[in-house]
């Protein structure tokens, strides 16, 4: 009897926590606080080769932090494929990190959600100032008109990487700076074996991220100025169709390229079975593979004709990482001076150089570790030609529906059937009513 | 704990011998009897509410919302949206309602033939390894080991000998044996539902092996030698003992691979990431599609709330259609 009047008490004892613990969720408050002044959690992306390399980069750095404010941080590196799920999860609960690294693409989205901490010009005093950061970073933190969700952490840009070996022994002589002369070269390459130009065809963003610059390059957006999806306008169409033709009409990509989304287009062009890639900051993924740094050269994205610019002569995105405050953090004071450590011209060129990115911070952009030829092209792009992918609260919406579509095409053209205008319209058709309406 | 299972059931034996004696002092000391095993069934009544049931009637409660990015911080301030979303979820002409009813047939036909082939080999299995011979603890654990792997790290490894270029797969079919003139896409395209069933089947087929196993062990070996008497072949006897025997067990067994190939989640996800091809876009991974990956989470949750009521509907159908067979036959 008296085991069974200890299981009842167990037994309403355990129900009483458990009732507890399911009334006392998240708390969803406001802004946020500084009752955890001496601690701070920093989700970091993955920007080095692997995870790993991620903390042995950043753990010394933190731990400056640490000796300098006493705050210690607590470091996460969130792999890409992870990184947005949880940042969507952190902001349905409100239990976040106080700092993260967000892909600044996103940044119009997140910040719509209200998750993020808005930079208005006091806080941006509290950094030195938004005059610190260069513009074209600037111009992919946010909608237009409203204070930006995140300050730039690292920036990039897409270029031309070519294999050396694989162009001598192909007779070419100097990267093509043209469409027709990747088209060209592109030929040649694939006539003696290799294939002439890599894509990640299965990969949403990097599709993306291509078919936006060949967009502008026509003269098309895939927003209208007020933010409205325009998925099927001539141009759109136009972008879509040249890019998957590099596969279907020009076969100068593998047609194993179409369900590439890991990288291996990369791997290809290390193992000299791919010529070309359109890539942002390869540098660091070649050397683990094995490549030494005279076997690669680099040059600037190509254009239809003349040389890269604005407009039609766009030749990459603005690609990079920036650096956001969760505004349910507990320790607001914190986050803040850690921001401030982060952007400073210190650790801007010890991080940016880690990384093979260019700094953001116009003062650390001097800095010669940045000329070197590698990084001065991506440097001369971003100041010149590059432009900010939309910046509308739909942006990953886009991605997603945009990005399947020419996941979709890819496949059609690796299986062998035709890539035509009709069939390049109707996907991107269907991916524009598949947007929410406004 | 034998002396107090001695004491308890002395003292209930004792009881009944005297029937009658002070009834009402009894009642309070029943009463609480009664009351005992609701009690002791509480935590496990508030875990599942806490676990199944709260998180389910919010799904239901964010379905009649507009639960978009714009909401997602503070999900309560979302404005209501009647039957919007199921409006857009059904609505079979338009992109949306359209792809979802693709999706629920792929569903379907992929179930049906996932659900076949396990329950085939599963059941082929378990009756060949009723036989004694050498090596059938070792086959036995071999082909439960399916089962036992993680499946992340399982379909991983599948996904890597799929690929085109450098898989397995391919390798052996194309490179050894020379079938077709190039190698075959396996993740992309319509091969993509091929290379989901085998995958499928394969994690799935050690459960109906190991299910159909038990139910074999309770078959009274005599019913088969009584039948082996009156001159029945092995085929026979499979037909006409093992299967009616095994009913109650299929029962069971075919409606919980049902479920578990139905709602499947980790194998598309793994195997194809965030975007699948068209010829393998099962629902759960398309309405995680529609909610994570579009920040809909309202008309997400809507075409939850209507795979429920589906798979609702098709549990409670063949569970009274069964039970009232299996009735008709007892009778």
């Amino acid at each position: 009897m008296r085991r069974i009047r200890a299981a009842a008490v167990g037994a309403v004892t355990l129900s009483l926590v458990l009732s507890a613990a399911a009334c006392g969720g998240g708390t969803t408050d406001g802004a946020g606080s500084n009752s955890q002044p001496k601690t701070l959690t920093y989700w970091a992306s993955n920007q080095g080769a692997s995870l790993e390399v991620d903390k042995k980069v950043l753990q010394p750095e933190l731990d400056k932090f640490e000796k300098e404010t006493g705050i210690k941080v607590k470091l996460e590196v969130v792999p890409w494929s992870d990184l947005l799920n949880r940042i969507l999860t952190a902001t349905t609960s409100g239990q976040g990190p106080d700092v993260l690294n967000i892909g600044n693409t996103w940044s119009a989205s997140l910040q719509a959600s209200g998750a993020l901490l808005p930079w208005d010009a006091k806080n941006f005093e509290k950094i030195g100032g938004k005059d610190r950061f260069v513009d074209s970073a600037l111009g992919s933190t946010g909608v237009q008109g409203q204070d930006p969700a995140a300050v730039p952490l690292y920036s990039m840009a897409y270029a031309l990487y070519y294999n050396k070996k694989m162009f001598k022994d192909a007779g070419v002589e100097k990267p093509p700076a043209t469409w027709d002369e990747v088209i060209a070269t592109g030929k040649k390459i694939t006539g003696g074996g290799g294939s002439g130009i890599g894509v990640e065809g299965s990969n949403l963003s990097n599709n993306i991220h291509q078919v936006f610059v060949l967009g502008k390059q026509h003269g098309a957006d895939f927003f209208t100025p007020d933010g409205k999806a325009e998925f099927t306008s001539d141009g759109a169409v136009a972008a879509v169709k040249q890019y998957v033709d590099l596969m279907a009409t020009h076969r100068i990509v593998a047609p194993g390229n179409a369900e590439y989304a890991q990288n291996q287009s990369l791997s290809d062009f290390a193992k000299n079975k791919t010529a070309m890639v359109l890539w942002q900051t390869a540098s660091a993924t070649f050397k683990a593979q094995g490549m030494n740094d005279d076997e690669w050269g680099v040059a600037p994205a190509p254009v239809p004709s003349g040389v890269p610019g604005t407009g039609k002569a766009t030749n990459s995105m603005v690609a990079g990482i920036n650096l956001a405050v969760f505004k349910n953090t507990k320790n607001i004071d914190g986050a803040m001076k850690f921001v401030n450590f982060m952007t400073g011209d210190a650790e801007q060129k010890i991080l940016n150089t880690a990384y093979g990115s260019i700094p953001p911070v116009k003062s650390a952009q001097q800095d010669p570790a940045f000329s070197a030829p590698a990084l001065a092209v991506l440097r001369e792009t971003l100041a010149t030609s590059a432009a900010a992918l939309p910046q509308v609260p739909e942006e990953s919406q886009f991605e997603t529906v945009v990005g399947t579509a020419v996941k979709e095409l890819f496949a059609d053209a690796a299986a062998g059937r035709a890539v035509t205008t009709e069939s390049v319209r109707a996907k991107l058709e269907k991916a524009q009513q598949q947007m929410p309406k406004k | 704990m034998t002396t107090t299972a001695i004491e308890k059931t002395g003292g209930r034996s004792g009881q009944r011998h005297t029937p009658g004696t002070a009834p009402r002092k009894r009642r309070p000391g029943r009463l609480r009897a009664l009351g005992l095993p609701y009690l002791l069934l509480l935590p496990a009544l508030l875990l599942e509410l806490l676990v199944h049931l709260v998180p389910m009637v919010i799904g239901i409660v964010m379905s009649f919302r507009e639960l978009t990015q714009f909401f997602i911080r503070d999900w309560t301030s979302a404005p209501w949206a009647g039957l919007d979303n199921y409006a857009v979820s059904v609505d079979f002409d338009a992109p949306v309602g359209e792809a979802l009813l693709a999706s629920f047939f792929t569903t379907c036909l992929f179930t049906l033939c996932s659900v076949g082939l396990c329950w085939l080999l599963g059941t082929a299995a378990a009756i060949f390894m009723q036989e004694t011979f050498r090596g059938r603890g070792f086959l036995r654990a071999l082909f439960l080991v399916p089962y036992a792997l993680p499946v992340y790290a399982a379909v991983i490894t599948w996904a890597f000998m799929f690929q085109r270029d450098n898989g397995l797969v391919n390798h052996v079919l194309h490179d050894q044996l020379g079938i077709g003139d190039s190698p075959a896409f396996w993740l992309i395209g319509d091969n993509a539902f091929v290379t989901l069933l085998v995958v499928s089947v394969w994690k799935g087929w050690p459960f109906a092996f190991l299910i159909m196993m038990a139910g074999l062990q309770n078959i009274p070996k005599e019913i088969y030698e009584a039948a082996a008497l009156d001159g029945a072949g092995v085929w026979q006897q499979i037909r006409r003992i093992t299967l009616p025997s095994l009913r109650p067990v299929n029962q069971v067994l075919i409606l919980v691979l049902f479920l578990w190939t139905f709602n499947d989640f980790n194998t598309p996800f793994v195997l194809f990431g965030k975007a699948a091809p068209e010829s393998a876009d099962l629902i759960s991974l398309h309405i995680y599609q529609s909610s994570f990956q579009t920040w809909n989470f309202g008309t997400g949750s809507a075409m939850s709330v209507l795979l429920l009521l589906f798979l609702l509907v098709v549990t409670g159908g063949y569970l009274l259609l069964t039970t009232r067979g299996r009735k008709a036959s007892d009778v």
